[in-house]
């Protein structure tokens, strides 16, 4: 069967290079019915560049180890299809940019983990009888279909221009404090770690992360914002103020 | 001579961070002792992260009637009656516990109208069994695991390759590998290790399964002396996506036809009606696998050579809340509106039944202080694996290897390490740097090409013959694969250590499909199309004879316990067909 999609090649310049030095280098892929950035990742990797590093695991979206940027955008490659490019301009992938690079397009996501673990764990309540009503876990569950690309992460101002990393935490530990904070069974506090330790205050709500997020999650609108309120009533309600200034509570 | 390398030590070693590895090394940190955790990706990228439908547990929250005795009887059937009873055992009675600790460790699952845990239909299973979270159930459980083990003081190792256990006399003393980033090796010296290393499937050409899945736990429990049992027995899932070419393999859950979706072929039949018409499109994997694959073969297949699956009746916001990735696979991947219209799907090699050969209780291989949890480990399915209970084994059976390993770990001491083997995993592992053959990825698609032309689906004394020359062929190219560049993140490299695995294991699988002369569960032999009771006494043995050759043999299934056979006994009819055991 002919079809009109074998007739095409697609021109990519990918990064080849380490955190120190790199050049983009062309490659030139013929283009299959379908065909996603990471198979023409594979298809470069199997032909004419075997070391060339990319993370990659699912191949379906469920894992967020590919994140890369393509034409300068925050994507996972396994979800940007080739029709969706004009192919007679060469496609840009390059690792992503908030992260040391490692090797082409494999970069240091180490960062992350680090503040992960500084995140207080569920902690349920006492004595629960663990009934939940699906209408109270909806919203936590919007938060947990988050895959951890970290395209989020590479996308937000705070940390791309202003790199302000070790004081702030990010749009990915903000959506996973929301999904602790609104479960309708956690007793934990994080509010005060949120203002000081994950600098949720940097954040001034450009919405950048909710448009890259291949999950859809509504980072600003359903986790921060959410938060940031809860932190302005816990710290800045002039009745609480004057009530904690009296009681000597924190 | 060690000083040159960067050494790690802890009493117990988890090789692989799936659900398995994590749970195991969540029980052994809570018992008490140091850990360390090794995976080949990123903490959270594991296979665990790609399973969709469900978690099998006899929680009867929403068909009362339901027991551990159903799931256990269910499981069996399945299986075909060569699953180690024992394991099928503490499976069906422990997996409701252990949902309710991943509940009670953060996990969200969706939930019935009285609020408890929902559970849906599945393959196989007799009631509503799978806890789940829509269609990214497995996402579910890695993160909670994950996010528990993080606060637990384990030392992860990511983006590690583990290429050798080493051994002391018989006992393990802890492994080999190199960091991915670096190529530079690194030794782990513990007292005991568990293997979670997951499957295998790299070595078909359409397969549900990631990179990572090459066979490394298996061949590495078989290079140090392991028993590996049941290799013969390969899940295809039956609906993996098939259009655009790209796509091909990726998985379509269980789930669709667990929520009403129906199979029908190109005239519109419900074919399912021939091949199973009690059970239906709920019928289990191999039977509805062989199905798609023989409607093709007549002339019935859909467009691509598939079959066609539709749950569009169930109305648009039904199919967006109960299968959302679903939904947004096939509209973003494939162009197709799954709640307008049907999908096209075929089968995909997805799980292996087989595996390192583990005593039920304990995870222990007879390799001392090695451990193997998950799909790495063998005997819990049997012949066929029902759709569920693979999240609930890795929990199951992870933690008893993570009890038992750091239990182990306090009786003993750490056993001394060998040089020599260091030496010789290190060169064998450098050596192809100096190579002047074939490119290792072409090697890996005439390996794919292999397999899944020869030992596939379907199979043939003649077929398996031939998958069983040309490995022999493969192996001396595998041998000698050209590698460029660096050590530095090189997954050309990684490539070719990995490619020695998958051989191996491809042999394993045509050698105990060769032997095995009946058709059983996911081994359906063109040749001997029915199955036989009396080989259901026996399972396919795998192990490394004195000169290096592959030894095939067969193990006795352990008897089962009088207890176990009245349960069984209910469900007689369908026991006879596969098994003389209650005879």
């Amino acid at each position: 069967m002919a079809s009109p999609y074998r007739m095409k090649n697609a021109k990519f310049k990918v990064y080849r290079g380490n955190a120190s030095e790199g050049q983009e280098v062309e490659y030139t892929v013929p283009v299959e019915e379908g065909m996603v950035v990471l198979d023409a990742i594979h298809y470069i990797q199997k032909n004419q560049a075997p070391d060339l590093a990319v993370r990659w695991n699912c191949k379906a979206a469920k894992c967020g180890s590919c994140s890369a940027e393509v034409n300068g955008k925050p994507k996972l490659m396994c979800k940007s299809r080739l029709d969706d490019f004009n192919l007679d301009e060469e496609i840009n992938v390059r690792p992503m940019k908030s992260f040391p690079i490692i090797k082409d397009l494999a970069c240091d996501v180490s960062w992350n983990y680090e503040v992960n673990k500084k995140i207080k764990p569920f902690t349920p309540k006492e004595n629960t009888n663990w009934i939940m009503k699906q209408r109270d876990v909806d919203r936590v569950q919007e938060f947990r279909k988050c895959i951890e690309c970290f395209a989020c992460q590479n996308v937000c101002h705070v940390i791309r221009d202003h790199d302000l990393k070790p004081k702030f935490a990010g749009p990915r530990f903000f959506v996973r404090v929301a999904g602790l904070e609104m479960h309708p069974l956690d007793a934990a506090d994080r509010l005060s770690d949120l203002k000081n330790d994950m600098g949720i205050g940097f954040c001034n709500i450009t919405k950048c992360c909710t448009e890259v997020c291949p999950e859809d999650i509504h980072i600003t609108d359903n986790a921060i914002i959410p938060l940031k309120e809860r932190i302005v009533d816990k710290y800045y309600d002039p009745f609480k103020m004057i009530f904690r200034k009296i009681f000597g509570m924190q | 001579m060690l000083d040159r390398f960067e050494i790690h030590e802890h009493d117990v070693l988890v090789i692989g961070a799936g659900g398995a590895g994590l749970r195991a090394a969540i029980e052994a940190s809570a018992n008490g002792v140091s850990v360390g955790l090794v995976c080949k990706s990123l903490l959270g990228k594991a296979h665990t992260v790609m399973a969709e439908g469900g978690i099998a547990a006899a929680l009867a929250n929403v068909d009362k009637e339901d027991s551990w005795q159903t799931h256990f009887t269910d499981t069996m059937f399945g299986g075909k009656y060569i699953n180690n009873f024992k394991m099928a055992e503490l499976h069906a009675k422990e997996a409701p516990e252990r949902v309710h600790e991943l509940e009670h460790w953060g996990a969200v699952f969706d939930r019935t109208n009285e609020g408890k845990i929902l559970q849906r239909a599945f393959g196989g299973h007799k009631y509503k069994r799978l806890s789940h979270v829509g269609d990214r159930t497995g996402l579910e459980m890695i993160r909670t695991l994950q996010d528990k083990g993080v606060h637990m003081g384990i030392d992860v190792y990511m983006e590690c390759t583990v290429t050798k256990l080493l051994k002391d006399g018989d006992r393990i003393s802890g492994a080999f590998g190199y960091w991915r980033e670096t190529g530079k090796f690194v030794i782990f010296k513990a007292k005991s290790v568990v293997l979670a290393t997951g499957g295998m499937g790299k070595m078909y050409k359409i397969t549900s399964n990631s990179w990572e899945y090459t066979a490394d736990g298996q061949a590495l429990a078989y290079n140090a002396g392991a028993e590996l049992i049941d290799c013969e027995f390969i899940q295809f899932h039956p609906t993996g996506m098939i259009w655009p070419p790209g796509v091909s393999g990726i998985l379509v859950t269980e789930a669709v036809r667990g929520e009403g979706g129906t199979l029908t072929n190109n005239k519109g039949e419900r074919f399912m009606e021939r091949y199973d018409p009690k059970l239906m499109d709920l019928s289990t994997r191999d039977v509805v696998a062989r199905a798609i694959y023989t409607e093709n073969k007549e002339g019935r297949g859909s467009v691509h050579g598939g079959a066609y699956l539709d749950i569009s009746h169930k109305g648009a916001d039904y199919v967006k809340k109960k299968l959302p990735s679903m939904y947004h696979q096939f509209k973003d991947l494939a162009d197709v509106d799954i709640t307008k219209g049907p999908m096209e799907v075929g089968p995909t090699c997805h799980y292996s039944m087989g595996g390192v050969r583990v005593e039920a209780e304990t995870a222990m291989s007879c390799v001392p202080g090695l451990f193997a949890a998950g799909e790495v480990a063998g005997g819990m399915h049997g012949a066929n694996r029902l759709g569920g209970n693979s999240l609930s084994d890795l929990v199951v059976f992870g933690r008893r290897a993570g009890l038992y390993a750091s239990e182990f770990a306090k009786k003993n001491s750490q056993a001394k390490i060998n040089e020599k083997e260091i030496e010789s995993s290190e060169k064998e592992v450098i050596s192809f740097f100096e190579n002047s053959g074939e490119n290792p990825y072409a090697v890996h698609m005439d390996l794919q090409d292999l397999m899944q032309a020869n030992v596939g689906i379907f199979r043939t004394e003649n077929d398996i013959q031939k998958a069983i020359n040309g490995l022999s062929k493969l192996k001396e190219k595998a041998k000698k694969v050209k590698i460029e560049g660096s050590r530095m993140y090189n997954p050309g490299w990684h490539m070719a250590y990995d490619l020695q695995n998958m051989i191996m294991y491809s042999e394993a699988i045509a050698r105990s499909a060769i032997q095995r002369k009946e058709s059983r569960g996911a081994h359906s032999r063109i040749d001997y199309p029915d199955p036989n009771p009396d080989d259901a006494t026996w399972t396919s043995l795998i192990k490394l004879g004195t000169n290096g050759e592959m030894v095939v043999g067969k193990a006795p299934v352990i008897p089962m316990s009088k207890e176990l056979k009245e349960v069984l006994k209910n469900d007689e009819g369908r026991v006879s067909k596969y098994s003389n055991l209650l005879k």
